[in-house]
């Protein structure tokens, strides 16, 4: 059966080799911090389940540490854009290749698929193929990604020794954007257990809350203000819902549960678009895009937030209290 | 009810809001998160380790790096743009409209994993959209196509967020079940995620109209650029150096 552990194996793999491929790339100032970065986060995503928690956990705060104060720092890649001939040559290679380039680009999503909705039946030898459950799609999508990299490959006629050196380059693209989404998870469930949920709440009950505007504007703020500060509308509803939802709107002004569920969660992710918490999708892309401003997809996306967030507000008001 | 650990809230905002490295924010809050509520040390470790074991998955998109990779070394966005310059009537425009209406419908049927970042928009929709923009306005200035890619994750964000919450088995809805269950309240996913539709229809329209002034502004940034005596030069289409540091 092909387990999710097989997965995140290679993803450290992955990780491991860019981290590999920094400490030897003589042209990064950084290599050495650069490329420790990355080894070190792929020893922990390959190895972390043998090691004792506490270590991994010091080693998260050192790469944190690395990251936050400037240790990764890609590098020019102009060995690598030479050998390619630049833009010119990329351009008569695009001319050649036409829409077989896109073959394997498409390739990821529709493995996926086709994992999710039909090889999860699929047996061999008697036990099934991808281990079911909650990791299906995961390992749909390791699976999708080493499919699409042997038609890349394939139509690509490139060696298999250039595929380290391409991921580097988009790895380092990205730099220690790349860590947020994951320390961020992290945060969230030290404030868990740390009862800053219950406390937030807690104030959140004090607020005068009689009359039934300032009640749907404090819970639709609140849950957007907290989904802000969060980075996610999942850990912030419960807090907000539990705080104002129920005893205010639902018992004090008979609102329809469901409507304040839905409608609630989704003025949420109005916050998700706005702060840089939600990193992966904020953050991330922004990397991703080479944007220098790394605050540019929020604030492509302010103006819509905003917008919706009132609609939301009046949708809650008008909707809630049929 | 303590509320010290609320001081690892306050580190986050003022992190954030003194523009610090947010690595460095979110390393410091949950150190002091586990400090004020006398968390030991060792047992604080030891959670942040269980932690990011349990949230590794979170880097998986990492693996669609080396295949996107080795496209783009041998030209797939060029190969996008060139597409796109062959196609009559496209606009930046009707392109980012399409992309958030096909976005917001397949994530309603669940079909989340069918786009996304590392293998939609950096790989082909900014590159089109860019091209689809100069192919109608000319050259742009540098701050204008910036903003314009910029603007293409956001739609992808946009399409999403506002349809997965349609899809009865996603998350969120079960989430808001779970959640009202445990608190006496029996609700069916159905009525969950139909509430979700208003909001739906609303986002689309709001995110499709600023969409539609797109071409206006786009224009006026073009024609601010030719009235300058020298075109900007291109960026070019090899990776740069990534987020710039604080």
């Amino acid at each position: 059966m092909i387990r999710l552990q097989y997965v995140l194996w290679m993803l450290g793999l992955v990780l491991i080799m860019a981290g590999l491929l920094g400490v030897r790339d003589r042209t990064n100032s950084r290599r050495w911090t650069t490329g420790g970065f990355w080894f070190l986060l792929g020893l922990l995503v390959m190895l972390g389940d043998l090691l004792p928690p506490a270590l991994v956990g010091a080693v998260v705060l050192l790469l944190a540490l690395i990251a936050g104060l400037g240790g990764v720092k890609g590098s020019s890649h102009q060995s690598d854009s030479s050998t390619t001939g630049g833009s010119d040559s990329r351009r008569e290679r695009a001319r050649r290749l036409g829409h077989w380039l896109l073959f394997p680009a498409l390739l990821i999503p529709v493995l996926t698929l086709v994992g999710v909705l039909g090889l999860s039946r699929l047996r061999v030898g008697g036990r099934s193929l991808l281990e079911g459950g909650q990791a299906l799609t995961l390992v749909s999508l390791g699976v999708a990604c080493l499919g699409a990299l042997a038609a890349a490959l394939l139509v690509t006629r490139e060696s298999p020794t250039r595929v380290p050196h391409e991921g580097r380059r988009l790895l380092d693209a990205i730099g220690w954007a790349a860590l947020l989404p994951l320390l961020l998870a992290v945060l969230g469930q030290v404030f868990a257990a740390a009862g800053v949920g219950s406390a937030v709440a807690s104030l959140v009950a004090r607020l005068p809350l009689e009359s039934r505007i300032a009640a749907v504007l404090a819970y639709g703020l609140g849950m957007a203000s907290f989904t802000m500060i969060m980075g996610n509308a999942f850990a912030a509803f419960p807090v907000i819902t539990l705080g104002i939802g129920i005893p205010v709107l639902i018992e004090l002004h008979g609102a329809n549960p469901a409507v304040l569920g839905a409608v609630g969660m989704l003025t949420g992710y109005c916050g998700t678009l706005m702060t840089p918490m939600a990193a992966n999708f904020n953050i991330v892309p922004a990397a991703l895009l080479e944007l220098p401003d790394q605050h540019a997809v929020i604030k492509a996306q302010i103006p819509t937030a905003l917008l919706l967030l009132a609609a939301n507000l009046v949708l809650m008001y008008v909707l809630a209290f049929e | 009810m303590s509320l010290w650990p609320l001081l690892g809230l306050a580190v986050v905002v003022l992190g954030f809001a003194l523009r610090a490295n947010p690595l460095l924010v979110v390393a410091v809050s949950s150190v002091v998160t586990g400090l004020a509520a006398k968390l030991p040390i060792l047992k604080l470790l030891a959670m942040l380790g269980e932690a990011f074991l349990k949230n590794r998955i979170l880097l998986l998109f990492v693996l669609t790096l080396p295949v996107i990779g080795l496209l783009e070394r041998h030209g797939l966005r060029e190969h996008a743009t060139r597409w796109i310059a062959s196609m009559r009537a496209v606009t930046a425009s009707r392109l980012l409209t399409l992309y958030l209406t096909l976005r917001q419908l397949t994530a309603t049927v669940g079909l989340t994993s069918l786009a996304g970042h590392a293998q939609t928009v950096r790989p082909l929709l900014a590159p089109m959209t860019e091209a689809a923009a100069e192919k109608v306005h000319g050259p742009l200035p540098e701050a204008s196509r910036l903003r314009l890619r910029a603007l293409c994750a956001a739609t992808d964000n946009v399409g999403l967020f506002f349809g997965e919450d349609l899809f009865l088995a996603f998350g969120a809805v079960l989430l808001i079940q779970a959640f009202f269950q445990n608190n006496g309240i029996q609700l069916q996913p159905l009525q969950i995620a139909v509430w979700g539709i208003p909001t739906a229809v609303c986002a689309f329209l709001i995110h499709a109209g600023r969409l539609w002034q797109l071409e206006a502004r786009l224009r006026r940034e073009a024609s601010l650029a030719s009235a300058k005596p020298t075109v900007l030069p291109r960026v070019s289409t090899d990776s740069g150096s990534g987020p710039r540091d604080q």
